[in-house]
């Protein structure tokens, strides 16, 4: 269970991009790869709990599950993974551990409120 | 004041910090020569006891040095102590895994000179999901699974697996006993991680040993000649 340590990061991270272009936060989109090691389930509940007390209080976090893309070195091409437990091409069945996409672990946008002054 | 939601785009890597601090690391690894393996396994899989033996044998012909995640106790510590290797304990609390500036801040405290080292050594705690996110600067990460364990836990944690570049199944003399099959298991691996250098061994009767200590001799010549290029 280190889903409370990457929640914390995760708002640390937000509460200091919000602070630099002074504005205020109502989600976090962050980008999950199945390899990541962080179990999304988890990582909800405590994102609510690392927020508390901090600026990103009440705001959301949208997880989007990033799945394993492999290299085939015999297609030379890149290829969806059908099985974690298989890391086969889905075509050729040749084995690879060239992993394309599957580890993110990224903050990738934010959607925020812009504060802006009434017009004069 | 009005306000007006909208979507700004950032890409920031969660993991960044660990990441820095990982990299000035490896930076000073590489700089003092010292060949860095950290050891990630569940609970029970014979991780210090691995360790126990391995930096027993180097000893006699390498420096070695070893830090030890451990939740509560300094039980480790203590067995590793009998090695006769310099051992620091880095005592996690409730902290399921090992993170760079814990590694960095046992280094400093125990003032080591790592520049007089050849090996160091960093033992994970028992964990097979969470050390699989924290890079700690290692150049190799040896991934133990014991044959008491059952072929299949690499089909069950292929993250660990696919976070570590060389595999040792352990308690090998007791594979007869539990009905364990290498074949199976080295299948297992294979399948996700394919390509992946798996070694046998046990730390008990010494058996596969010497191949584990020539595997660990040579990637230290080779760090070393890269080095020198």
């Amino acid at each position: 269970m280190h889903e409370l340590s990457i929640a914390m990061s995760i708002v640390e991270l937000a509460e200091e991009e919000a602070e630099r272009r002074g504005v205020q936060i109502n989600a976090v989109h962050l980008k999950l790869g199945v390899l990541s090691g962080v179990v999304k389930e988890a990582l909800l509940s405590c994102y609510e709990m690392a927020c508390e007390g901090s600026p990103l209080q009440g705001s959301r976090l949208v997880v989007k599950d990033v799945a394993i893309v492999i290299f085939c070195p015999n297609c030379r091409a890149q290829r969806p993974l059908t099985s974690m437990q298989m890391f086969c091409c889905p075509e050729c069945g040749t084995p690879t551990s060239e992993i394309v996409h599957g580890k993110e672990l990224e903050v990738v946008a934010l959607e925020i409120e812009e504060c802006m002054p009434n017009p004069v | 004041m009005h306000a007006e939601p909208r979507l700004i785009e950032v890409r920031k890597n969660v993991l960044k910090q660990n990441d820095v601090v990982a990299r000035s690391l490896r930076d000073r690894f590489r700089a003092a020569g010292v060949f860095v393996v950290s050891l990630v396994s569940s609970p029970g899989s014979g991780k210090t006891a691995f360790l126990e033996k391995i930096l027993t044998l180097l000893r006699s012909n390498y420096r070695v040095a070893a830090l030890v995640g451990d939740l509560a106790t300094e039980n480790d510590a203590l067995r590793l102590a009998r090695s006769k290797a310099p051992v620091r304990q880095i005592t996690t609390g409730t902290l399921c895994h090992l993170e760079a500036a814990m590694v960095q801040n046992a280094l400093e405290e125990e003032e080591w000179d790592i520049n007089r080292l050849d090996f160091l050594f960093i033992e994970n705690v028992g964990n097979l999901v969470c050390p699989s996110s924290y890079d700690l600067g290692e150049d190799l990460r040896i991934v133990l699974i014991s044959v008491t364990e059952g072929e299949d836990k690499p089909l069950k944690y292929p993250t660990i697996f696919n976070s570590a570049d060389v595999a040792v199944v352990t308690k090998i003399d007791l594979a007869a006993a539990v009905e364990f099959s290498w074949e199976t298991a080295y299948k297992n691996i294979q399948s996700v991680r394919p390509g992946m250098q798996v070694f046998k061994l046990s730390a008990k009767t010494g058996e596969g040993m010497e191949e584990q200590l020539n595997f660990l001799g040579a990637r230290l010549s080779q760090l070393r000649q890269s080095a020198v290029v």
